[in-house]
């Protein structure tokens, strides 16, 4: 594949170092506008890492991320997230000492400086827009709680609810639905089906069943590099996976 | 807005008019002119204190060198009373007359330069907002656009306010050294050392502390204040969300800092001097604690905190001088072990629900927002 600028995302010959280790190395990935893909792999296989990477949290060795056809390598994490990429962390990081409804408030793509902030008015705009992201949350009944006090699963949806808001083009979560019950990721998973009607998404996931029923295409990371790409069923039945991930 | 929101905004402006009674009403009939005055010193303190609120309590930028911001908004202050002092006739003994005399002492014979703008009242009112956020500024950008924070921050403003220290007291012929710039008298010919101008000045003193007060109220209501709380509690969230932390936590200083400045000039007024020894570590480290105690969350415990703390030295210091430092410790420690949100945190966490009616406490459900 050549330097196509027809890809929401394209990583190019990428590679990351902590001292020697090479934690990504030489990856390519491509991600299609509206697509879903699943990275699957086995532990310290880099997944995170290529997160970390493209939204600017660790910066990369070697390489290029492009994302809507320009260079993003380099640039500030606030700077990546207002270009339209949204992250969601591993573990559920949302502002425990804020309300449902205040969470969601300040992850509006508006009133970003300081002027801003201290001069926001929260219209009835406001209102109706995080009103809108709760319901599709599951969370319209659980505005004005704590956020801390919320169940582990409602944690992770609020969290994903932060980025809807946000209205990333790309939206990449890392494990959804660790730590939910099982009605929990049958909602989710309904949920993420809602999300992608207007957007990309990058789902990094352990639970294979869970990936099963959402993923169009499935990228296997192994030691920092693609073992294999292509829909569920090819890459399970792929020998090279079945040695180093499926098959213990 | 949830309820508990709500109850715990009530109690703040509960404590807000009861502060206002107490500061405005009942200490100015209760107490000469002499205890007032010391009152009026006490409460220079609480705007720094209400700055802390905003930047530690609200936004975890702990600032070990909050002495920096009040010294130099008292300096300021005291560099125009200073020169209004020594007017060419005050100063006809002096071999250069018409310079202040500790400049006289050091065999200086011409006003520095940066001297010269503090004839000016309007410039140095200024000034003592204006110097104090600008260092205030470089230091923020410097630490924060780096990522620096935490104890590195607080160490490094701890060192910024032994080095003003030692640069005061080295440059002794521009600064006054040790003994600082003192035998301040008029300001525009006012003077400032009589009775009733104690009182003028403590009026003055009161309101200036309750407009900083409600400053830091709308900036801790505002969204701007609830992205502080959010950067204290998940700083990698609030850049993801598209915010540069840097520039909040900027703001936040230099706000807390020009608080501190506006409290060391209404110092410098009310004292009548200014000297190194309210610029320092021991200094800048006992307004923390004044802070903590009061609760560090609470703009109106803040200033609880500052009086009470201040009163208690007073007393153990006339009492048993030598004790109040192991006394001071000794509350820090029981304040960080026993009720780490400060006497506001009491109140709202356990007087309040023992009296019924308020809802919840920091466990229960629903837990109340910290008493901001």
């Amino acid at each position: 594949m050549a330097n196509s600028t027809d890809f929401l995302l394209a990583l190019e010959n990428v590679s990351v170092s902590f001292d020697g280790f090479k934690a990504v190395n030489a990856l390519n990935l491509y991600v299609d506008k509206g697509e879903l893909r699943v990275i699957i792999g086995p532990n310290g296989a880099g997944k995170t890492t290529v997160l970390d990477l493209i939204c600017g949290r660790t910066r990369v060795s070697d390489g290029s991320i492009k994302f809507k056809n320009q260079e993003i390598t380099g640039r500030k994490e606030q700077e990546i997230v207002r270009l339209g990429i949204g992250r969601k962390f591993q573990t559920p990081t949302i502002y425990e000492d804020l309300t449902v409804f205040e969470n969601l408030e300040l992850s509006l793509p508006r009133g970003r400086n300081v002027a801003g902030a201290l001069f926001w008015k929260r219209t009835e705009e406001v209102r109706e827009q995080v009103k809108d992201v709760a319901a599709m949350i599951f969370l319209q009944d659980h505005l004005d709680r704590l956020a801390e006090t919320l169940s582990h699963g409602q944690k992770q949806w609020l969290e994903i609810g932060m980025l809807l808001i946000q209205d990333p083009e790309l939206l990449m979560l890392d494990e959804p639905v660790a730590g939910m019950s099982v009605s929990e990721r049958a909602k989710t998973a309904e949920l993420l089906k809602q999300i992608i009607k207007n957007r990309s998404v990058i789902v990094i996931e352990h639970d294979m069943k869970f990936v099963e029923t959402i993923a169009h295409r499935v990228t296997v990371l192994h030691q920092g590099k693609v073992l294999a790409e292509g829909d569920m069923q090819s890459v399970q039945s792929n020998p090279k996976v079945k040695e180093v991930y499926l098959g213990h | 807005m949830p309820a508990t929101r709500i109850d715990s905004r009530m109690l703040e402006l509960i404590g807000f008019a009861l502060v206002a009674a107490l500061i405005l009403l009942v200490l100015p009939l209760m107490l000469d002119i002499f205890r007032l005055n010391l009152v009026g010193k006490y409460l220079t303190y609480a705007f720094v204190a209400v700055g802390l609120v905003l930047c530690w309590g609200h936004t975890g930028i702990l600032s070990l060198g909050q002495g920096v911001f009040f010294g130099l908004g008292g300096y300021c202050m005291a560099a125009f009373l200073k020169l209004e002092a020594s007017s060419v006739a005050n100063t006809k003994i002096q071999s250069t007359p018409g310079i202040p005399d500790f400049m006289d002492w050091n065999q200086i014979t011409e006003l520095p330069f940066f001297w010269v703008p503090f004839k000016s009242l309007p410039f140095t009112l200024l000034a003592v907002i204006v110097v104090p956020s600008i260092a205030a500024f470089i230091l923020g950008a410097a630490m924060f656009k780096r990522r620096v924070g935490g104890v590195y921050f607080a160490i490094i403003t701890q060192a910024l306010a032994a080095v003003l220290t030692i640069l005061i007291v080295g440059q002794q012929g521009y600064t006054g050294g040790i003994n600082g710039i003192t035998d301040l008298r008029t300001l525009l010919g006012w003077d400032i050392r009589t009775d009733g101008a104690k009182y003028i000045l403590y009026f003055v003193c009161c309101f200036l502390l309750l407009g900083n007060m409600f400053l830091a109220r709308f900036v801790a209501e505002s969204k701007l204040g609830r992205i502080l709380v959010a950067t204290r509690d998940k700083e990698d969230r609030v850049r993801f969300s598209g915010y540069d932390v840097a520039n909040f936590k900027i703001f936040v200083f230099c706000l807390a800092s020009a608080m501190a400045a506006v409290g060391g000039a209404m110092f410098t007024l009310q004292v009548g001097f200014m000297s190194p020894s309210f610029v320092g570590i021991v200094p800048s480290i006992e307004m923390v604690i004044f802070c903590a105690v009061g609760g560090r969350q609470s703009v109106v415990g803040a200033v609880v905190g500052t009086l009470l703390v201040n009163w208690g030295k007073t007393v153990f210091s006339e009492s048993f001088p030598e004790l109040w430092l192991f006394a001071m410790g000794g509350l820090f420690i029981a304040v960080v072990l026993a009720f780490p949100r400060g006497l506001a945190g009491l109140v709202t966490d356990q007087l309040i629900p023992r009296l019924g009616g308020w809802r919840g406490t920091r466990h229960g459900q629903p837990s109340p927002a910290p008493a901001e």
